[in-house]
């Protein structure tokens, strides 16, 4: 029987997957943002709907990775989060993150971003301040992780546009759920 | 169209195509895609689909959950059994997704069922002809199907069942 292949690399897995122009992406991002902050007025309100859509889209966009990528199992925390940074990023965003600061019991690492092709172009007004522009990048981490049974939370720390020197988002790792039977014995 | 392996069925899982019906079992083949079952983590059957399957004694429901049922029983089974690792909780004991080994087929005298998991809790069951070979290409494939048909669609809705529209 001929061994399947294990997990494809990062630039092998995005040489296969679709693509659209980045400045593309970039402003379509950036008008969906721009949208946003018109119709809900509020920047925490803001926040919350881009960390929401980020949710939806990590929920499905997980399994679109797994079937590409030839990942199969992701069980270990730390090795979850170094395919995320490696293969994840790669494919999805074109970049690749580090994943860095690990704390002692191994639940919550940062995984920071050199180059982010989401704010391009972007400048934050002083209007918008509290503004967390990449929160969407947060919530499809949260909702991809979720669907192989891991409850995190995902909070930013450095930010570019606030004058950091590059990003970083803390992932912390609160719960493994284990699969449950889902019927109930009497039906 | 892809076929499952060689022989003389080809049996579409684009879900728009019409399948052919797939030969009898027992004209040796080996190419017979039977059943086939898509569930999601909540046990909830997302597709069946069946092109050669005599007899049911039992309702749809039932069967479905049966068939999650061994599934379930089985891979905490197999991972408990397992020779190579000495880490193994108690039978019965809750698995994390992907903890221990996993199986990906089993044969009878009559039918092999292919079995294929994603850590996303997708499992995909097809049911064969006892002699056909390794089918964990075609599952993938239609893993990856499923990706760009099903969870790619807007307008489908995570968790319900899948309908097929004909145009």
């Amino acid at each position: 029987m001929p061994p399947l292949t294990g997990p494809k690399s990062g630039d092998a897995l995005f040489g296969s997957v679709e693509r659209v122009n980045a400045e593309l992406f970039t402003l379509t991002y950036g008008a969906i943002v721009r949208q946003l902050l018109t119709d809900l007025e509020e920047v925490e309100e803001v926040n919350k709907q881009l960390d929401q859509m980020g949710y939806n889209i990590g929920t499905r966009l997980v399994d679109e990775f797994l079937a590409k990528s030839n990942v199969s199992r992701c069980v270990d925390f730390k090795e979850t989060a170094d395919v995320i940074a490696k293969l994840g990023f790669k494919m999805f965003l074109g970049v690749t993150a580090t994943v860095t600061n690990w704390d002692a019991e191994g639940t919550s690492c940062s995984f920071v971003l050199e180059d982010n092709p989401l704010v391009d172009f972007v400048e934050l007004p002083d209007t918008c301040q509290g503004l967390q522009y990449c929160n969407v990048l947060s919530g499809v981490i949260r909702g991809a992780l979720e669907m192989v049974s891991m409850k995190t939370e995902v909070t930013w720390v450095r930010d570019m546009l606030r004058g950091d020197d590059a990003y970083e988002m803390r992932v912390k790792l609160t719960k493994q759920v284990p699969e449950e039977y889902p019927y109930k014995d009497d039906d | 169209m892809f076929s499952f392996g060689g022989g003389s069925s080809l049996t579409s899982v684009v879900p728009d195509a019409t399948p052919a019906p797939a030969a009898p079992p027992g004209t040796g083949t080996g190419a017979n895609a039977q059943v086939l079952y898509v569930f999601n983590r909540g046990g909830v059957c997302l597709l069946y689909r069946e092109w050669h399957r005599p007899l049911r004694t039992l309702d749809p429901t039932q069967d479905q959950k049966l068939m999650f049922g061994l599934l379930f029983s089985l891979r905490s089974f197999t991972a408990k059994i397992d020779p190579t690792t000495a880490e193994k909780g108690n039978l019965g004991v809750p698995l994390l997704p992907g903890q221990g080994c996993s199986f990906y087929s089993f044969k009878t005298n009559t039918y092999k069922l292919n079995f294929l998991e994603s850590p996303s809790g997708i499992k995909l069951i097809l049911i064969t002809h006892p002699r056909t070979g390794d089918q964990r290409d075609t599952l993938k494939h239609i893993y990856n199907l499923y990706v760009e048909y099903v969870v790619k669609n807007p307008l489908y809705a995570p968790g319900t069942p899948i309908k097929l529209y004909r145009s």
